[in-house]
């Protein structure tokens, strides 16, 4: 079929082939996307002892597409004084970097878009130009809360970083590459080697900081309802907004598949025995990033959302100091006969 | 000793400053504002520590290269690095009052400072345009900040920004000719380079154009003109402390600095760059002097007095020959001493409110203290040039070096020049003689401040009358380097 | 003309562009924009040079982070445009000259005649296997290990300068702790007191409670 194919287009085969792979990774995210949302709302709901959704199919399971039917229907109003270009470039922007990040990921063995050998620094760079989408949509909106929400979400994008791009150093440390593949194949052999063990406190601030650095609850405060609405998008309506919804779920997920890569051996099984390496390596890594994502709905429904300048100072103050102190020893104990948990 | 050893091992005098400065700076977060004194102590005891090591680590007419050849520890580089603890010693003597009764007093103006002696040690030590970069950058940016120190000065907030836009231009220009050197040559290692250029570069116009980017680099650190404009602003923005460092110090590294690119690095395109140098010789004896006439303001006088010390420099380095380093080094050396001396009378006479910084501040001094006048008519005698006094002789061997060259009308020039200098010097002399003191308050100072600005002056006097010592030091520290 | 020329002509349009729009946008805002593009765009080209590290960093850095605070500080500031453009068509009589000048010579020197593609060697593609960004830190690590230290030292003057220049200690400051906050035991907030069990309870009281039950 595939040779077939080949021998069909000739010259455009590779942009072809390329363009199927970028289909096939996109649309089952944008599916994900919109199940996580509809997930959310059943968890949150069973925590605070509701229904959740439950009227449009059964168990709700068709509300994620009446909510997005409802959104495409829906005007796009821009405000009168808004700078029109750069408002609709802010949703463009804030999705595409979400969506640029997953040519690296490595989902099994060789099952991966662009094997890169920088892949870590790809997403990294990836999301750090996330930021962009939120502090031009502030912008463009010339609305105070937006404005003002874009400055909080971006000042704390930018800081929390710092902190999550440090318990990747551990990492790489530990894997002696930047290749995500390699940095999973490292990881082999049983839930003992992974690298949540060794590197727990990197792992610990890493998983924080990938909750702060998508905006969510508890560190929501870019949106925080109660004082500015709804923060740098609340001039959004319609598509606009439900691109900028898409985009913070999408983060979501990636942040997880990257601590589930990074901490939690990606497609590695739990045990390297009978039953479990069984399972396919793909179901492994669905499996451990959804664990983690409900991590993020938990604190959604748990925890009251802190004061701006806790998060500052928890970010600088605390994760930033104990992600270097951590690196030190961990590069100290990498000299000592204690390498080997470090492999 | 294996190659990182021995390469620490030659850096060790500046390993002990940079731990100096953090350890300040670390030290300052756990002191409360009543022993912060502990931290001065501490720098000086570092500022010891290293001229100890770097005494000791001497290796006589040895030079042994580190890093990758990136380093050097050479007669030269010792020589001048103990010269520049002694000056930023010294001027932390100086400057303790000042600065504490300026709120200035804290870890952060120890560690920038330190940190400004680092960058230097580097500058004098580099081997390779990167690293005399780097060194240069890390100066730079502590005197910024250290300019802007007294933040609630509006005129310091000016001075550091027009010093670091300015600043950040040169260091521009000197990146880009060092990148057209470095297209040409394929390398950034001095030594190299020379190598390159002695085999015969192909590209000599790239040359040329690099070297002026280099040369117009060097002139804004140097503050010659037409690259000047900086320094009288700054000078008399910053603190007085602050101008003190950047006066004295700074000048000696700047003064290695164009012995390594210029001389070590770029000596086969002398015929090049003798004739900018000149030029910016020449202009700059001839507004230093003829502006300086001009001001009411005893630091922008002495900053425009510094640009036509930084002519006479120049002379030295463009006879482009051993004599003309030696003399060169000899007047900086001399200039660092008058600089210090005459600052530290400024800031002697400074008290909590107050700044003596304009002439009138100087009427009458001799009814106020005729043993301070007498210091200061020895540094200001010294700055003119007049004998017996150490600038007389070091202006003699700077021209005596040019005239060997054959640079007969430029000597001339540039004596006369010195004789019109000598009107503004000698109108100081005046004030303090001949004229009513605006104010009696007693002149009050540490002991130890006192001492040393005593010594300063007399010494001034003494090497004036006995040159040969320092004369001697400056011809081992050039000859037993290169060549 | 291969594949990779068409991409380095396409982002050099780009580069150009952007960096035009940069000098001559009325908006700092879209001018800052614009840089975010030019730098976007150069890492697009260092990448065909095959300086992925470089590049990636370029975008990490520079895109994602400094002038997320450049915009900050542009969207913040109220620039006015006419103030700063006043004295333009004056300096312009000197400026255009001198700058066309300057531009000649510079053109003259760096053109092709002594940077052109003959004289300089094209350098060989790497294998396959080649980590650019391993062998950039075995330099560093290595070969430029005295000027990568004095980087982090001139990082962490740059630090201490900027500490210095602009932290104030405000009187009025409404700070908390949290390290105090967290520390916060029962008895600091909370004072029992006894009371005595038996009191006297009015009559009227009692009789209305004995209803109830």
């Amino acid at each position: 079929m595939i040779a077939f194919m080949q021998n069909l287009l000739g010259p455009a085969w590779p942009v072809v082939w390329t363009l199927v792979k970028i289909i096939a990774i996109v649309a089952p995210i944008m599916g994900a996307v919109a199940y996580l949302t509809l997930a959310e709302r059943k968890v949150i709901g069973f925590m605070q002892v509701r229904m959740g959704p439950n009227r449009v199919g059964y168990f709700g399971l068709l509300q994620p597409i009446a909510d997005g039917l409802k959104l495409l229907m829906k005007e796009i109003i821009i405000p009168s004084a808004a700078n029109k270009t750069l408002f609709l470039l802010g949703p463009v922007l804030a999705i595409a970097p979400a969506l640029a990040a997953w040519a690296v990921v490595p989902f099994d063995v060789d099952m991966i878009l662009a094997d890169i050998d920088a892949g870590l620094l790809y997403i990294l760079a990836m999301t750090s130009v996330a930021v962009y989408g939120v502090i031009i949509a502030g912008w463009a909106s010339n609305s105070k809360y937006a404005f003002l929400g874009s400055l909080r979400s971006a000042a704390q994008i930018v800081s929390y970083e710092i902190a999550m791009g440090f318990a990747l150093v551990g990492v790489l440390m530990c894997a002696g590459s930047l290749n995500l593949g390699k940095i999973v194949v490292a990881q082999a052999g049983g839930f003992w080697q992974w690298y949540w063990l060794p590197l727990f406190p990197l792992f610990i601030v890493y998983f924080i900081s990938a909750v702060a650095e998508t905006n969510r609850a508890p560190f929501d405060v870019a949106e925080g309802e109660s004082e500015i609405v709804a923060g740098f998008h609340v001039e959004y309506s319609g598509m606009a907004f439900a691109v900028f919804f898409l985009a913070e779920y999408a983060n979501m997920i990636l942040v997880c598949m990257l601590a589930a890569i990074m901490f939690l051996g990606g497609w590695q099984p739990l045990l390297d025995v009978a039953p479990f390496n069984m399972i396919p390596g793909f179901l492994w890594l669905i499996i451990k990033v959804a664990l983690l994502l409900f991590f993020f709905l938990w604190f959604r429904a748990t925890f009251p959302r802190y004061r701006y300048d806790q998060i500052m100072r928890l970010g600088w103050k605390v994760f930033i100091p104990i992600t270097l102190v951590w690196i030190i020893v961990v590069g100290g104990l990498m000299q000592t006969p204690l390498a080997y948990l470090f492999h | 000793m294996n190659a990182i050893q021995s390469d620490l091992y030659a850096a060790l005098p500046e390993i002990i400053i940079l731990c100096m400065a953090m350890f300040v700076l670390l030290l300052d977060l756990f002191l409360k504002s009543h022993n912060r004194s502990l931290i001065y102590i501490f720098t000086q005891l570092g500022l010891a520590a290293a001229a100890v090591v770097t005494a000791c680590t001497h290796n006589v007419s040895v030079v042994s290269y580190a890093f990758n050849g990136m380093f050097v520890d050479d007669p030269l580089s010792d020589v001048l690095k103990l010269m520049m603890y002694l000056t930023t010693s010294v001027m932390l003597v100086y400057t303790r009052q000042y600065v504490s009764l300026r709120d200035m007093f804290r870890g952060e103006y120890f560690a920038l400072t330190l940190f400004a002696l680092l960058g230097m040690m580097i500058m004098v030590s580099g081997q390779h345009f990167l690293t005399l970069y780097m060194g240069l950058e890390l100066l730079s940016l502590c005197l910024y900040a250290l300019v802007a120190m007294d933040r609630d000065n509006p005129r310091a907030t000016e001075a550091a920004m027009k010093y670091f836009v300015l600043g950040a231009l040169s260091s521009g220009m000197l990146l880009y000719g060092m990148s057209m050197l470095y297209g040409v040559t394929g390398t950034l290692d001095v030594a190299e380079v020379a190598n390159a250029l002695l085999q015969g570069a192909p590209d000599r116009s790239v040359l040329v154009l690099g070297v002026v980017f280099l040369i117009a680099g060097l002139g804004f650190k140097l503050g010659a003109v037409p690259f000047q404009m900086w320094v009288p602003d700054v000078y008399h923005g910053a603190p007085t402390a602050v101008t003190l460092f950047i006066g004295s110090v700074t000048k000696l590294a700047a003064f290695a600095f164009m012995i390594r690119l210029l001389i070590q690095g770029l000596y086969v395109l002398a015929i090049d760059w003798q004739g900018m140098l000149a030029i910016m010789a020449v202009l700059s004896i001839l507004i230093g002097n003829i502006t300086a006439i001009a001001q009411t303001n005893l630091k922008r006088m002495l900053a425009y007095s510094t640009i036509s010390h930084v002519g006479y420099l120049l002379y030295g380095f463009m006879s482009a020959g051993t004599n003309g380093y030696v003399s060169a080094m000899f007047y900086i050396m001399a200039y660092v001493l008058m600089t210090l001396g005459g600052f530290g009378i400024m800031l002697l006479l400074s008290r909590k409110g107050f700044e003596a910084d304009n002439l009138e501040d100087l009427k009458g001094l001799n009814q106020r203290s005729p043993w301070y006048a007498f210091l200061m008519l020895i540094i200001m005698f010294s700055m003119a040039g007049v004998p017996p006094t150490l600038g007389f002789y070091a202006k003699f061997a700077v021209l005596q070096a040019a005239l060997q060259a054959g640079f007969v009308g430029l000597v001339i020039f540039a004596v006369v020049m010195a004789a019109i200098g000598g009107f503004y010097y000698l109108r100081v002399v005046k004030l303090m003689y001949f004229d009513e003191p605006l104010d009696n308050t007693p002149i009050k100072a540490p002991i130890d401040m006192k001492v040393l600005l005593s010594l300063n002056a007399l010494l001034l006097l003494a090497l004036g009358m006995f040159p040969q010592r320092l004369m001697d030091i400056c011809a081992y520290a050039i000859t037993h380097s290169f060549q | 003309m291969n594949f990779n020329d068409y991409v380095f002509y396409v982002l050099a349009a780009i580069l150009l562009f952007a960096g035009l729009r940069v000098i001559t946008s009325r908006n700092p805002v879209h001018a800052a924009l614009h840089l975010v593009l030019a730098f976007f765009t150069a890492a697009g080209i260092w990448l065909l040079l095959e300086a992925e590290f470089l590049a990636i960093a370029l975008v990490l850095v520079y895109v994602g982070a400094v002038m997320v605070l450049f915009l900050f500080v542009v969207m913040m500031l109220d620039i006015n445009l006419d103030k700063l453009r006043e004295g333009f068509w004056e300096a312009l009589p000197i400026a255009l000259p001198v700058g066309i000048l300057m531009t000649l010579e510079m053109v003259m020197i760096l053109g092709s005649k002594h940077f052109g593609v003959d004289r300089v060697a094209a350098p060989t593609p790497h294998p396959a296997g080649y980590s650019n960004t391993a062998e950039l830190g075995r330099q560093l690590y290595t070969d430029y290990l005295l000027p990568f230290e004095l980087a982090s030292v001139v990082l962490l003057v740059a630090i201490v300068a900027a500490i210095a220049l602009t932290l104030r200690d405000r009187k009025d400051s409404k700070f908390i702790d949290p390290a105090e906050q967290v520390k916060v035991k029962r008895a600091d907030r909370i004072r029992m007191v006894s009371m005595p069990a038996d009191v006297e309870i009015p009559a009227a009281a009692e009789t209305e409670g004995k209803d109830k039950a």
